[in-house]
């Protein structure tokens, strides 16, 4: 049982990082109807960025900082302006591809001025184990979940305690009523799309030291959060972490318990399940349908 | 381009064939293979525009019917099977696939199908790779042979090329009959509006079906022809990001236009080749190319021809409304 254990903490962590990343995804579908296939690589770049300042001369501390301000202004602020403003009352699918685009835009600008090779990135959380109810854990995922869960209560807490969070889901929800009676809509949209550069710089930050940074690392990254996204429930937060989490466990007991060459397939014939007999997501809403 | 006068595009159409023809025979090896690279990328996205161009259904799959024509034409023709027999086996089996992964289509639209069909390619790229009883695996499947047509052999770039352009011309033709008969109309149908087509008497799930199983078909042909042309094959080039690079042709060059996949294949086959001597940046030029195309028309390139043929259209029409007016008032 105690490998059991393991794997489920282990999975979790690694569940934690995807529902970060899918709560940005549904995010920005929630406020802009952006399906981002850019996304693994927006977990990518923020690590370099942090590298790139240390390489630099300035002390992990610092780099981090810089790494997620500079994410906000490329991911967050420069990524709606340049490309999702101009693009967005085209609907949904030239934008999406667009963002495919950008997806292969940014790896090959890592690969250029960056390597090609995969760089070591130091790790926030001190390595190490600890022993929690008699079995031995690496203190890495304990931190990385901690940091996570962390996270995400933060911004739940930010959309359904405050009145800024009210005011994002308004805008979110019905952009028409919520202009009526007030609420500044193109500047929730735009908070939107910082705080999922703000989440992915984070994630970036949590998992590039256990996966070393690559320029195609988001490649794997990005479908697990699609995933997670997807089943948790595509117009939910929650059902973003709910799916995260899942998705992460899942992907770690496949690992162990079924084949290693396929237990990338699990989490794949989970999704197409999930969206054939329960298309809204398993804790999402389903969305009206015009005609 | 309905804006030509008919004579005009005929000799056009003509002039682009007899130099498709004739310009290549003096191209070295390479540039024959590019060639062909584009005349097989146009097979498979001309399947994924009447998926998505005329019926409406987004697919990322694409690229995993090209990888099960490729492993067939691949697996038959070492086993000294002529590869005509491989290609109708191809057709055969991307079809049946093709028509199971429209089921989802049935039940799902838009995003979420496009979600079904991602996960769909990723599979396949996974029993390529793991099934290496049939497929090679990760070493794949070498000395593919090209095969003798009339006791012509096609091993020299040259004669495969006109093998690869002749069976574009054959599939172009197949296509442009399809969508000018009641089926390409059903498929439109479909993509304007399902439910005012079901109420028209179209059996949209049927056609809805057709319309995946014959796209991925000639994502099957496409892959059957790729096969020999590289003469080996490995999982790598069929992951999701072909099927990604084939949408993305579909929308560049135009969904919807029966020349937008020529278009789309030319960008995404030669345009990287031309960036070339921007040794390490070509990639991301491209990038940066296709984004700020589809931002300036999201309709792809075949849009902004369309928009400017109406407005010119437009402009005559207004021209001679001015002037039947003009000649009321005269008459007045």
């Amino acid at each position: 049982m105690s490998n059991l254990f393991d794997l489920l903490v282990a999975g979790l962590a690694t569940g934690a990082i995807y529902a970060l990343v899918a709560v940005g995804f549904t995010l920005l579908w929630q406020t802009s109807q952006t399906i981002n296939f850019a996304q693994g690589e927006f977990v990518m770049l923020p690590a370099f960025l942090m590298l790139a300042a240390m390489h630099a001369g300035a002390p992990f501390w610092l780099a981090i900082i810089l790494g997620i301000l500079l994410s906000m202004i490329l991911l967050g602020l420069a990524f709606k302006m340049l490309l999702v403003d101009p693009m967005m009352r085209h609907g949904v699918l030239p934008l999406a591809i667009a963002t495919m685009a950008l997806a292969i835009g940014i790896k090959e600008a890592v690969k250029q001025f960056f390597s090609a090779e995969a760089s070591p990135f130091p790790s926030i959380v001190p390595t190490g184990d600890i022993s929690i109810l008699g079995h031995i854990v690496s203190l890495q995922s304990i931190g990385v979940l901690a940091l996570a869960i962390l996270a995400v209560f933060g911004l739940t807490a930010l959309l359904s305690r405050t009145s800024l969070g009210h005011q994002m889901q308004a805008a979110a929800q019905n952009p028409t009523v919520a202009r009526i009676i007030g609420v500044p809509v193109e500047r929730m949209i735009l908070l939107t799309f910082l705080i999922n550069a703000f989440l992915v710089a984070l994630a970036s930050l949590l998992i590039t030291p256990i996966y070393l940074a690559k320029f195609s690392s988001g490649e794997v990254l990005g479908q697990a959060a699609f995933i997670a996204a997807i089943v948790g429930g595509f117009n939910q937060v929650r059902g973003a972490i709910a799916g995260g989490l899942l998705i992460g466990v899942l992907d770690n007991l496949a690992a162990s318990y079924v084949s290693t060459q396929y237990r990338a397939a699990v989490p794949l014939i989970f999704l197409i399940l999930v969206i054939l007999f329960r298309p809204q997501g398993l804790l999402g809403r389903a969305e009206e349908r015009t005609v | 381009m309905s804006g030509f006068a008919k004579p005009l595009k005929i000799a056009l159409g003509l002039a682009v064939i007899a130099g498709l023809i004739v310009i290549p025979m003096n191209f070295n090896r390479y540039g024959l293979f590019i060639l062909s690279q584009w005349a097989v990328m146009t097979i498979a996205a001309m399947g994924l525009n009447l998926t998505l161009g005329y019926a409406g259904q987004v697919s990322l799959a694409q690229g995993a019917f090209v990888g099960i024509g490729a492993y067939a034409a691949a697996i038959m023709t070492t086993h000294g099977w002529p590869l005509p027999a491989a290609i109708v086996v191809a057709i055969i089996l991307s079809f049946a696939v093709g028509w199971v992964l429209g089921y989802p289509a049935l039940r799902v639209q838009h995003h979420y199908l496009a979600f079904v069909t991602l996960a769909f390619s990723t599979l396949a790229f996974l029993v390529f790779r793991n099934e290496s009883w049939l497929t090679g695996g990760i070493y794949g499947i070498s000395n593919i042979p090209r095969p003798h047509f009339f006791g012509i052999a096609t091993n020299k770039p040259l004669p495969f090329y006109y093998v690869c352009l002749g069976s574009l011309a054959i599939v172009s033709l197949a296509v442009w009959w399809l969508i000018r008969s009641p089926w390409g109309r059903a498929f439109m149908a479909l993509r304007e509006n399902p439910l005012r087509a079901q109420s028209l008497g179209i059996d949209t799930r049927r056609y809805t079906l057709m319309a995946f199983a014959i796209g991925s078909a000639l994502g099957g042909i496409a892959g059957a022809l790729y096969a020999p042309l590289t003469q080996y094959i490995d999982p790598v080039p069929f992951n999701l990001s072909l099927s990604l690079d084939l949408l993305m042709m579909v929308i560049v060059g135009g969904a919807g236009f029966f020349l937008g996949p020529f278009l789309g294949a030319m960008i995404a086959v030669l345009l990287p080749e031309w960036l070339r001597f921007t040794e390490g940046y070509y990639l991301m030029l491209y990038a940066v190319a296709v984004i700020l195309l589809l931002i300036w028309s999201p309709t792809g390139i075949l849009g902004i021809l369309d928009r400017a043929m109406a407005a010119r259209r437009t402009k005559a029409a207004s021209a001679l409304r001015a002037v039947a007016k003009s000649r009321l008032e005269t008459v007045q």
